[in-house]
């Protein structure tokens, strides 16, 4: 049940989360559908240990281009490596990267979105200008340019260049989102009010604007979790992402797995099933989650 | 019975005529080709990789060099002949006449001083990587435009090899007096080709020289070498947009051409290649510097299996020590597997293995893989290698960099552990083995160890001239070398090259250094 912000203090509150979880199932089945397969995947990152078979990295020559079956549910790569076990690991990179990506890019983006449209005038226009230079440039161009510049840099297992450059063309996306939640709200009386009280710019963004723009936040953050773990895929493949013998999706597609796709077909469809899935599922939770929060729908 | 010996004679005089005139080579026409890696720059003098000498090297002559359609013999090129005094210490070579530079300035013999003293003695800022081939030259002079001499402090065995080396570029005495590093960015040579653009990322493309001291030579119009990566090569062949590749191709590469619909129009070439994977420990950081650790990581190496395995996915194939299994002056096999690292029992080796960390306190060590982005056979080995330090306990950061700022790490220093190509334009020992050398007296060796010991061994073998006491020698080195650990010999590669059957007068040999001027090639088109 929504309650409309009466006074400053007041903001948009939601009902309890237990009630939250259940209405979204009930309402949602597809959402609920992508949430299962993420679960997934969250399961496998979180419990790769436990549930990969085989070390992802263990070189076994005596089981060379093996195919599916027997101990080897996906079959094996040129190294001998488990494939089924590689998928497991590399949920830990593409959500690893994808939601940091996603997170760092859409918080960023979120904060210059609502200063842009809470100061508006120059900044708003200084802003908007970066914004469009940022979105004139591919996607993917963007990121293997910042790539290349950056390099690689490790930080606790993760290359934070990578996710950086992944956030990059999140940024501008989310901010134009952004800008415009925060220039449906900006006129609101509660906003007025906080000015009136005194409040600094800072608390008025942070504390009175950017709870008001959490919904497309959260759906936009969870679009953009697959179009990260696609871009990181992507630039594995191009090999500006990690590197062998880390287990990573696209990587896996890549290289000299283009020798072996006559011989061992399942070398790259059974990573490019598990790219398709995740971004499926994210796309597809992302929607509904749209679907359930956005008011004009709800209403 | 005469009159049909005469009709057979004339029928196979015709036939031989005939054939011979199906082999006439045709003049015309662009050799385009790929070429998986880019030079760092262009300067030949600096260089040890395949990606400047394909593009660049048609542009440059050299004093003499090796000829592949001769099975490596040493041929001139500039030297039209040569001399080698009674005493082995002074050579003396003639050079052609009329040999110009493409800006039409004149060849002689000052550039060839010249050139070879940049080899030498480097100035201020100059990279020369092969300078400890020339230690023994004492003297360079040239008495007369067309002559030059060279007199050395000592007998040299490998002498006129060391001459022959493909990086060994003529370069013009003038532009390198007036800026040494003038051939970093600038391609001036004599060769049968000139430069004509150069797009990085894309291709590098060359005309044919129309003043060119070999008359009638080249065959080609030009030459367009594309920049792509390896993987990209099988697809570029099969498109027509590349006609071959002259580095070499892995087993299912070339499976993929020969298998492909319209595989008559490929040639096959097959052969041991004269290039070892080696790993080259920086021994001047820990924990390098340590011995036992050094013979752990040596041990922990499955050569026999591993090289086996790894021949069927990528182009290594033999096991063997610092030169080539097969070449007369190798380790056999027999001596080979009573030295670490070349024991048949690999678990063992790996116990000791463990035993040695554990002694040295690198129970859990952790080091990081200095490799290239090159495919082949750079990331199947650095995968290989990983794996197999990881069973003796030891983690392994995966570092692979693009060609320029590999070799750049190599030459500053800047590395623990890195996996390195040993190349060679032919089976020669005292080339081979300047690989291995203190770094003092050979830039190309990256170890930076101070084992003055294998300096002496080298010098002593290259003043040798009696076969069996030269090879002892060499075994000696290799021993030495195999037990010390500076280096380690993981194995050699195997070469595979497919090209389009238009592609005529290009020579297979060991070295993909070989038979890269392009002088003799033509397209049967």
């Amino acid at each position: 049940m929504a309650v409309v912000a009466t006074t400053p203090a007041q903001v948009e509150t939601l009902p309890p989360r237990g009630s939250l979880l259940w209405q979204f199932v009930r309402t949602q089945p597809l959402g609920l559908i992508g949430l299962l397969i993420i679960v997934l995947y969250v399961a496998f990152a979180l419990g790769a240990v436990w549930i990969a078979p085989f070390d992802p990295e263990a070189v076994d020559f005596g089981a060379m281009l093996a195919p599916p079956g027997g101990e080897h549910l996906f079959g094996t790569d040129q190294y001998g490596r488990d494939v089924f076990s590689r998928i497991v690991y590399g949920a830990r990179t593409a959500l690893a990267v994808g939601i940091l990506s996603s997170l760092f890019g859409c918080t960023l983006g979120a904060l210059m979105g609502a200063a842009s449209g809470y100061f508006g005038g120059r900044i708003d226009t200084a802003i908007q200008r970066v914004v469009d230079i940022m979105l004139s440039f591919p996607l993917i161009v963007l990121a293997m340019v910042v790539v290349a510049v950056l390099g690689k840099k490790n930080l606790a297992g993760i290359d934070v260049n990578l996710i950086t450059a992944i956030a990059l063309p999140i940024i501008p996306k989310m901010a134009r989102v952004a800008r415009s939640s925060t220039l449906s709200i900006v006129t609101m009386p509660f906003i007025d009010a906080a000015r009136a009280a005194g409040f600094s710019h800072t608390r008025i963004i942070l504390r009175h604007i950017t709870p008001n723009i959490v919904a497309p936040y959260l759906i936009m953050a969870t679009a953009f979790i697959a179009q990260a773990i696609l871009l990181e895929a992507s630039l594995s493949f191009l090999g500006l992402g990690v590197t062998e013998p880390t287990p990573a999706w696209g990587l896996m597609l890549s290289g000299t797995s283009a020798d072996f796709y006559q011989t061992a077909p399942w070398m790259i469809l059974f990573p490019g099933a598990a790219i398709t899935l995740a971004v499926f599922a994210f796309n597809l939770f992302g929607d509904s989650l749209r679907d359930w929060l956005d008011p004009k729908l709800k209403s | 019975m005469r009159s049909v010996s005469t009709l057979i004679g004339v029928a196979a005089l015709a036939l031989a005529a005939g054939t011979a005139a199906a082999e006439t080579p045709k003049r015309g026409g662009t050799l385009n080709f790929a070429v998986v890696a880019e030079p760092p720059n262009y300067d030949c003098h600096a260089s040890q990789t395949f990606a400047l000498l394909h593009p660049v090297s048609p542009m440059y002559s050299y004093l003499v060099k090796y000829d592949s359609s001769q099975d490596g013999k040493i041929v001139g090129d500039l030297a039209k002949s040569w001399t080698i005094s009674p005493d082995g210490l002074t050579y003396t070579f003639k050079l052609h006449e009329g040999v110009k530079f493409h800006d039409g300035s004149p060849l002689t013999s000052a550039d060839v001083k010249a050139s070879f003293e940049r080899i030498a003695n480097p100035p201020e800022g100059v990279v020369s990587l092969r300078k400890s081939t020339m230690q023994d030259v004492a003297a360079i002079e040239a008495p007369d435009a067309a002559t030059v001499v060279f007199r050395l402090k000592g007998v040299n065995a490998s002498m006129l090899d060391n001459f022959a080396s493909p990086f060994h570029c003529i370069y013009s005495a003038a532009k390198i007096k007036e800026e040494p590093k003038f051939p970093e960015r600038n391609i001036l040579g004599s060769g049968a080709f000139q430069f004509v653009e150069y797009v990085r990322g894309s291709h590098l493309s060359a005309k044919r020289f129309d003043g060119y001291f070999r008359k009638d030579l080249p065959y080609l119009d030009g030459y367009k070498a594309f920049f792509v990566k390896s993987n990209a090569v099988v697809p570029g062949m099969l498109g027509g947009q590349f006609d071959a590749e002259f580095r070499g191709r892995t087993p299912s590469e070339r499976d993929q051409l020969l298998k492909a619909p319209g595989n008559e129009r490929w040639v096959l070439h097959e052969g041991p290649w004269a290039t070892v994977n080696i790993v080259i420990f920086n021994v001047t950081k820990k924990p390098f510097d340590d011995p036992r650790v050094r013979k752990a990581l040596s041990l922990a190496i499955d050569r026999w299996g591993g090289n086996e395995a790894l021949s069927k996915i990528t182009f290594v194939k033999a096991t063997g020590g610092f030169l080539r299994p097969g070449y007369a002056y190798a380790l056999p096999e027999s001596e080979l597997v009573k030295l670490p690292g070349y024991f048949r029992d690999i678990e063992k080796s790996r116990a000791e293995a463990r035993q040695l960390l554990k002694e040295a306190g690198q129970e859990n060590l952790s080091i990081k893989l200095h490799n290239r982005t090159v495919g082949e056979p750079y990331t199947p080995l650095g995968v290989f290698l990983i794996d197999q330090w990881k069973r003796i306990g030891v983690t392994v950061e995966h570092s692979q960099v693009e060609t320029a700022p590999y070799f750049g790490n190599l030459v500053e220093g800047k590395f623990d552990v890195a996996l390195y190509p040993v190349t060679v334009p032919a089976d020669e020992v005292t080339a081979q083995h300047q690989s291995y050398l203190t770094n003092a007296k050979s830039p190309i060796s990256y170890s930076r160890h101070e084992d003055k010991r294998l300096d002496e061994l080298w010098d002593e073998q290259s003043r040798t001239l009696d076969p069996d006491k030269r090879k002892a020698l060499v075994h000696e080195f290799e021993r030495h070398l195999i037990t010390q650990n500076y280096s380690l010999s993981v194995n050699w590669w195997q070469r595979i090259i497919v090209h389009h059957k238009k592609v005529k007068g290009w020579h297979f040999s060991p070295s993909h250094f070989q038979g890269q001027d392009l002088i003799g090639v033509w397209l049967d088109q």
